[in-house]
C-alpha cells in the first residue's frame, strides 16, 4: 500500500527542471529540513515565499510534527500553541513535503541528504536534558522535568515514565521557565487542568497527587533568575496556593532595581513584591505551598528511610555571588527533605548522525547566523542553544531562510544541476523498510485525537499510541 | 439607503456591492461613510509609508495583514507572542488606551523595545487615531530576558 501511495505521488509531482530562455539553466532548488519544531517550518515558510520554485521537504524523526511547540508547550496555555494554524498552512503548501518518522544518523544519513539536496537544514532541537552528575542522582523520584514535561504532553518515549506523586514535597532544580511549569503543574487545582490537553494518565495521576510544597530551588539570586513575569505572575497568582520567599535573598535586590533595562527591572520588581507578601510566621503545612530558593546548589540526593532506593532528602550548598555574578559556594551546607526532584537545568542537543559537526561542550552547532557551510545551515534551538521561546525561534529561523536564499541566489549554493531530492531519498527510506508518515496521514492522527472529546470536558486527549491510529 | 451604509460600514465584503449598487466601480469613492473611517499610516522595517484606509473597529494587525503589510501574528492575536510589535507615533501614544498587565508582561520579550511600543493586535482602531503612523520594529536577535545579544557562534 505503501509502495502504491509513493508512486501515486511522484505522477502527479514530476519533478523535471525546467529549461529557462535564457543561457543559465536552473533546476528546481531542493531544500530538506530536519526537524519539524518551530524552528523549522518557519525556516520552511520563509523559503517557499523567498527561494523561487523551491521544494523543501521536512523529516521528523517522531509521527507528528511541531515539535516542542506539541510537547513542550503546557497544556495550560492553550495560546501559545495557535502557532500550529500558521505551520499547518504552510504545510499545506504544494512546495512542502512532510515526511513522519525518520530519524537521522538511524534511517538516513546526513551524507545521504547533502548529495540529495541543494541545501541542508538542520532543526532537530534539543531532546536530551543535562544530568548534574551527582551522588544519589540515579535514585528513584529524581528525574528529568523534560521527561515530566513529555509525560503530561504525551510524549510516546514517555509515557510510562518512572514518576511517584504519592510525596508531599517536591524540589525542582532550576530557575527558568520549564522549572516554572512543572511546578505549575503540581499546584494547579485539578479542575483548571480538566479543561486542558493534558494527557489523561496524568489528569488522573495529578488527581492522586499527594504532592502540596514545591521548591523552586537556584544556585544565584533573584536578579538572576531565568524565567520571564508572566510565567512568575501564574504562580504568584495560582489560586489556594501561598508564594513563600526568603527576604535575606533579596538584601541587595532592591537597590539595584532602577538601574535595570525594563525587561528585567518589572520581573525583578514583581519578585520584590512576592518577597514583601510571603508569610513571614509558620505556615499551615496543609496548604499548597510555592518556594522559591535562591543561592543553592544541590551537592547529593540521600535515600529515603521509608521507601527503598527512592529519594527522601537533598544536601544542598549555601552559595555567594563573586564580582561576575557567578555562584561560590560559601562552606555551608543544608538539607531538605523531598521525595520528589525534577531536575530542570537546561536541555542538551545531540550529535545525531557522525558528519554532523556538533560542538560538545557548547552543546550545539558552530554557526554564524545558521551558517555552517554553503548547503548546510542550523536553525532554532540546535543553533543558538536550548534558550528563548518561540518568538525568538522564529526570527533566528527567519535569519536562516534568509542566509539560505541569499546563497541561492548568488550561487554559493549551486542549483544548476538538478538534484534527487525525494526521489532518492524516498527510496532510501523504502529500501530500508522504514515506514514513513504523509501530512495526510497525520491529519487523519489528528482528526481521532480531536474525536476523542469522549465527556466533552476532556478536549484533544494525546494519543500515545500513534501505531494503532495510523491503522 | 441607510441599511445599505450601515452593513457595509460593517462588513468590508459588501463595500464592492455598495459601489455597483450606485455605479461606483472605479474604486475611488470613499469606502464606507465618511464618519467611520480612520485612515493611518504603516511604516515597514524599509521606511518606507503605506497608507491605509481603515474603519473605527479594525484590528491593526488584521487591518495590515489585509493590506499585505509584513505584520507576523504568529499567536493570532491572543497574547502570547510579540510579534506584531509597533512603536506608535508619540502623538497619539497616550490617545492609546494603556495597556493591560498581559501585553506589558509580552513587551518585556519585545526587541528593541521602546517607550512608544505596543503591541498591534491589541490596538482597535478609533475615530481619534485618524492620521496615527505605526512603525514596524527592525530585524533583531534579542533572546535573553535582560536585553543581552549572543555573539556569533
Amino acid at each position: 500500500m505503501k509502495l502504491l501511495r509513493l508512486g501515486h505521488y511522484y505522477s502527479h509531482h514530476c519533478f523535471l527542471p525546467r529549461r529557462r530562455l535564457t543561457s543559465t539553466v536552473t533546476s528546481i532548488p531542493k531544500i530538506c529540513i530536519v526537524g519539524s519544531g518551530p524552528a523549522s517550518f518557519y525556516t520552511a515558510q520563509h523559503l517557499i515565499k523567498t527561494v523561487p520554485r523551491v521544494e523543501v521537504d521536512i523529516y521528523e524523526q517522531l509521527p507528528v510534527p511541531f515539535g516542542l511547540v506539541r510537547f513542550g508547550v503546557a497544556p495550560d496555555h492553550p495560546e501559545v500553541k495557535n502557532v500550529i494554524n500558521t505551520f499547518t498552512k504552510t504545510a499545506k503548501s504544494p512546495q512542502l513535503r512532510f515526511v513522519g518518522n525518520v530519524t537521522l544518523g538511524r534511517d538516513l544519513s546526513l551524507k545521504e541528504l547533502r548529495n540529495a539536496y541543494h541545501a541542508v537544514v538542520l532543526a532537530y532541537g534539543a531532546d536530551k536534558d543535562r544530568e548534574l552528575g551527582l551522588k544519589g542522582e540515579q535514585l528513584g523520584n529524581v528525574v528529568s522535568a523534560r521527561r515530566f514535561v513529555g509525560w503530561y504532553n504525551g510524549l510516546p518515549c514517555d509515557t510510562d515514565f518512572p514518576v511517584n506523586l504519592d510525596v508531599e514535597e517536591a524540589a525542582v532544580l532550576g530557575h527558568g521557565n520549564v522549572a516554572l511549569d512543572v511546578a505549575r503543574l503540581l499546584l494547579t487545582p485539578i479542575d483548571k487542568l480538566k479543561s486542558t490537553d493534558i494527557t489523561e494518565h496524568a489528569l488522573e495521576a495529578l488527581s492522586r497527587s499527594r504532592v502540596r510544597h514545591v521548591k523552586v530551588i537556584g544556585r544565584r539570586g533573584p536578579l538572576q533568575v531565568a524565567f520571564t513575569i508572566k510565567e512568575l505572575r501564574e504562580m504568584l497568582n495560582l489560586p489556594d496556593c501561598i508564594t513563600v520567599c526568603n527576604p535575606f535573598d533579596f538584601e541587595t535586590v532592591r537597590s539595584a532595581v532602577p538601574n535595570l533595562e525594563r525587561p528585567r527591572r518589572r520581573l525583578t520588581e514583581l519578585l520584590c513584591k512576592a518577597a514583601d507578601l510571603s508569610p513571614s510566621g509558620n505556615v499551615d503545612s496543609n496548604s499548597r505551598q510555592f518556594h522559591l530558593v535562591f543561592f543553592r546548589s544541590p551537592l547529593s540526593f540521600q535515600p529515603s528511610p521509608d521507601v527503598p532506593d527512592t529519594v527522601g532528602s537533598m544536601q544542598l550548598e549555601v552559595n555567594q555571588l563573586d564580582e561576575q555574578q557567578h555562584a561560590v559556594p560559601t562552606g555551608s551546607t543544608e538539607t531538605v527533605q523531598c521525595g520528589l526532584v525534577l531536575r530542570s537545568i537546561g536541555y542538551r542537543s545531540t550529535q545525531a548522525d557522525p558528519d554532523v559537526p556538533f560542538d560538545i561542550d557548547r552543546g550545539h552547532i558552530p554557526n554564524i547566523s545558521g551558517v555552517v557551510q554553503p548547503g548546510l545551515y542550523v536553525a532554532g534551538w540546535l543553533a543558538t542553544g536550548p534558550i528563548g521561546v518561540i518568538l525568538s525561534t522564529m526570527t533566528q529561523a527567519f535569519g536562516v531562510g534568509r542566509a539560505v536564499e541569499a546563497d541561492v541566489s548568488s550561487g554559493r549554493v549551486d542549483v544548476s544541476q538538478a538534484r534527487p531530492g525525494h526521489t532518492a531519498i524516498g527510496k532510501l527510506l523504502n529500501d530500508r523498510g522504514v515506514t514513513t508518515v504523509s501530512w495526510k496521514d497525520w491529519e487523519r492522527i489528528d482528526a481521532v485525537e480531536q474525536s476523542r472529546d469522549i465527556y466533552g470536558d476532556y478536549p484533544n486527549l494525546k494519543l500515545n499510541r500513534w501505531v494503532s491510529a495510523r491503522k | 439607503m441607510d441599511e445599505i451604509d450601515r452593513e457595509c460600514s460593517m462588513n468590508g465584503e459588501k463595500r464592492n456591492a455598495y459601489r455597483i449598487l450606485v455605479g461606483k466601480t472605479d474604486g475611488k469613492r470613499p469606502l464606507g461613510r465618511p464618519r467611520h473611517r480612520v485612515n493611518i499610516t504603516y511604516i515597514d522595517k524599509d521606511g518606507n509609508k503605506i497608507p491605509v484606509r481603515g474603519k473605527v473597529g479594525d484590528n491593526v494587525l488584521y487591518l495590515a495583514h489585509r493590506h499585505g503589510i509584513d505584520m507576523e501574528g504568529a499567536c493570532e492575536a491572543s497574547l502570547a507572542c510579540t510579534t506584531c510589535h509597533v512603536y506608535v507615533h508619540r502623538d497619539f501614544l497616550d490617545k492609546l488606551p494603556s495597556p493591560e498587565e498581559k501585553e506589558d508582561d509580552l513587551l518585556d520579550l519585545a526587541p528593541f523595545l521602546k517607550e512608544n511600543s505596543r503591541l498591534g493586535c491589541q490596538i482597535i482602531l478609533k475615530k481619534e487615531y485618524e492620521g496615527m503612523e505605526l512603525q514596524l520594529p527592525q530585524a533583531t536577535r534579542n533572546f535573553y530576558v535582560d536585553g543581552h545579544k549572543p555573539s556569533p557562534h
